[in-house]
């Protein structure tokens, strides 16, 4: 203790020393820190800058031989090199649209059973169910599209459209023609069961996030269960709901293998969503590879752009959409 | 533990005894079509002679992009490159191997090699001009068959391929309103009909949909047990498709008309060609840069010319006929040197 008390000066000056020393070093570490997660955000700049500029690049030729008219005409034409966007864009917005009509309400009905209804030894198996349906590579949904799906359309689905819808005016036209099987409705039922996880996953969680006081008090007024959700759950999670429903709309615009499989891949718009079509992910997987000529390759490269272009555009909109969405609530 | 130490060793090991010989195999990018047989010689050539070869099935088009930025020891293409483009790139190039291409069709109670097709009516039915089975011009063709009011349905490639360019290039050898209309190339704009990925697609929706008519490489017919029909050729007779139906379109062909022996093997003249076969090209410099590297693929090349036909056969491909392989062999001492204008071969 003696001693102690005696260099208590000096220790007490290296104590000093070695809190600065150690301040010192957090500090350092701190700006590296700080350094290190702003370059890892950087590189996410300068990746999809250097996607655009090489997809703009690419693209370039076919910019300049079509101008604007490349996406309104239908023509595609590798042997005349006289190439349109139109087809594709129509088969992946449709596709797309199917989807999201079956998918939205469908994924947000398990989501709700799955939070306010189901018993609890339903939820976990369903659960899992759902994510193991997220968890298969979109290969295999193209495969057992095209050899399960495809042929149980052609033979029940489709001709029961076909007859049901025959005498009505426009649904006629939208369910004509030989039940072929494959085409862009086809492409859409896949879709939709391609991303139904997605949107179920994230909405369950969100849902889940609901603190309860807020429904038991809904429930203590008297609400019925689907007052609660649409009055209380959904306005609280909106979101993340809008969220989960853009990540799926994400997938299916982009969604390539499956639909190559089963759209049937003909560069053309009919009336009917049981014709065959295209989309813009599927021809650039079918037509790259062997794509001979500039013109041609570059024409690719430009619906790859265009699909880029139409990703941003749908989520500058979801954007939007919530922006609005909070004006008007007064979040 | 332990075990997946060892493991991860011995996989170690393994790829470092891999990697000295992996430097030496041969280098090639190209057509999908020939990739099954050219990886079975490489697979036999490699337990032969230790010599492995790398090749990497990227498409026509790759394969071309490939060789001309010599990255590749040579280049695979279904297309034959023309001689201008040859002489500007100066490369050489070879037909390595040939395969036929069958119509198929789906129709209740007709069986293989039952009905008969000539070349007019495929393209009239592929241009959507013929509209149902019981045609006229099909019942002409068909006096014995009982044809069926069916509606047809086409079923054509979505990807790009060599086969497209074939079948195209036949149809427009046939019919002046396909080739004003259609025109060739390794993918068309289709009049009419559904497109589905690869041979095996083809396969599966002509098996799949009644009343369909598709065109496949002969193997994916055999495979799936698919309808395929006779056709009349150019001679006029009616030909069943066979390996030796194929190999007499190749034997009758005037190679030498076409640099680079260019010929499409599309309706060539003979009692027994079948009018659809189609070759597939090898590409590699007439002065390589890397001379050794050249000729070591040329003795690989050599030496499947040689050995290959019976497994090319087993997969149903058409191996390339005597007299051809000895006018290549011809064509490489000529042709092909090093720097000092010696022969590689």
């Amino acid at each position: 203790m003696v001693d102690v008390a005696l260099q208590g000066g000096t220790v007490q000056v290296a104590v000093q020393m070695d809190r600065a020393k150690v301040l010192q070093r957090l500090r350092l570490g701190d700006a590296a820190f700080r350094q290190i997660t702003r370059a890892a955000a950087i590189v996410v700049l300068v990746i999809l800058g250097g996607i655009i500029v090489s997809l703009v690049y690419g693209a370039w030729p076919a910019l300049r031989t079509f101008g604007v008219g490349f996406l309104f005409e239908e023509s595609w034409n590798p042997v005349t090199e006289r190439f349109g966007a139109i087809a594709p864009i129509y088969g992946t917005v449709v596709t797309s649209l199917i989807a999201m009509l079956i998918a939205v309400p469908v994924g947000l009905f398990i989501a709700l059973f799955l939070t306010e209804l189901c018993p609890m030894w339903l939820r976990r198996p369903i659960g899992i169910a759902i994510e193991l349906l997220a968890g298969i590579p979109s290969i295999i949904y193209g495969i057992w599209g095209l050899f399960v799906f495809a042929p149980f359309l052609q033979q029940y689905v489709q001709p029961f459209l076909i007859a049901a819808f025959g005498n009505i005016p426009v649904l006629s036209t939208l369910f004509e023609g030989p039940p072929y099987g494959i085409g862009i409705l086809t492409a859409g039922l896949i879709l939709a069961i391609m991303v139904l996880p997605f949107i179920t996953s994230i909405s369950r969680d969100v849902f889940e996030a609901v603190p309860p006081v807020l429904k038991e008090a809904a429930y203590g007024l008297g609400c019925t269960t689907w007052e609660v959700a649409r009055y209380v759950v959904l306005p609280y999670t909106r979101v993340g709901v809008i969220g989960g429903v853009m990540l799926g709309l994400g997938r299916a615009l982009g969604e390539t293998m499956a639909v190559t499989f089963v759209i049937g891949n003909a560069h053309r718009i009919s009336g009917s969503i049981m014709a065959p079509g295209t989309t813009i992910s599927a021809t650039i997987a079918n037509e790259f590879t062997e794509a001979v000529g500039d013109l041609y390759t570059s024409a690719l490269i430009e619906l790859g752009l265009i699909l880029f272009l139409i990703t941003f555009i749908v989520l500058a909109c979801a954007r939007l959409m919530l922006m609005r969405l909070n004006a008007r609530i007064g979040v | 533990m332990k075990h997946w130490t060892a493991v991860a060793a011995a996989g170690f090991i393994a790829t470092a005894a891999y990697l000295p010989a992996n430097a030496a195999d041969i280098s090639g990018a190209g057509a999908t079509f020939p990739y099954p047989i050219y990886a079975k010689w490489a697979d036999a050539y490699k337990k032969e002679t230790g010599n492995g070869l790398n090749y990497q099935s990227i498409g026509s088009g790759g394969g071309i992009k490939q060789i001309k930025a010599k990255t590749v020891t040579f280049g695979a293409s279904d297309a034959p490159l023309s001689g201008k483009d040859l002489d500007e790139s100066g490369l050489a190039q070879f037909p390595m191997v040939m395969g036929g291409i069958v119509p198929v069709v789906n129709l209740e109670g007709i069986k293989a090699n039952e009905l008969v097709i000539d070349g007019p009516t495929l393209a009239k039915i592929f241009l959507g001009d013929i509209k149902k089975w019981d045609d006229a011009a099909l019942k002409k063709l068909n006096p014995d068959v009982k044809l069926p009011s069916q509606a047809i349905a086409i079923v054509h490639r979505s990807d790009g391929s060599g086969t497209t360019f074939n079948f195209a290039y036949y149809l427009a050898d046939v019919s002046p309103d396909w080739k004003s209309k259609v025109g060739v190339n390794t993918s068309v704009q289709w009049p009419a009909g559904i497109g589905a990925k690869g041979n095996e697609g083809v396969a599966n929706n002509v098996a799949n949909t009644k009343g369909s008519v598709g065109y496949v490489e002969y193997a994916y017919a055999q495979q799936n047990k698919l309808t395929y029909t006779k056709m009349i050729n150019k001679a006029g007779k009616t030909v069943t498709p066979t390996s030796e139906a194929f190999q007499a379109a190749a034997a009758n062909a005037d190679w030498k008309s076409q640099p680079g022996y260019g010929v499409i093997l599309a309706n060539q003249p003979g009692d027994k060609s079948w009018p659809m076969t189609a070759a597939t090209w090898i590409l590699v410099y007439k002065q390589p840069s890397n001379a050794a590297a050249t000729g070591e693929a040329l003795k690989f090349f050599a030496w499947a010319y040689k050995n290959g036909a019976k497994m090319a056969e087993e997969l149903h491909y058409v191996p390339m006929p005597a007299n051809v392989v000895k006018d290549i062999d011809n064509y490489w001492k000529s042709e092909i040197k090093d720097a000092g204008g010696k022969p590689l071969f």
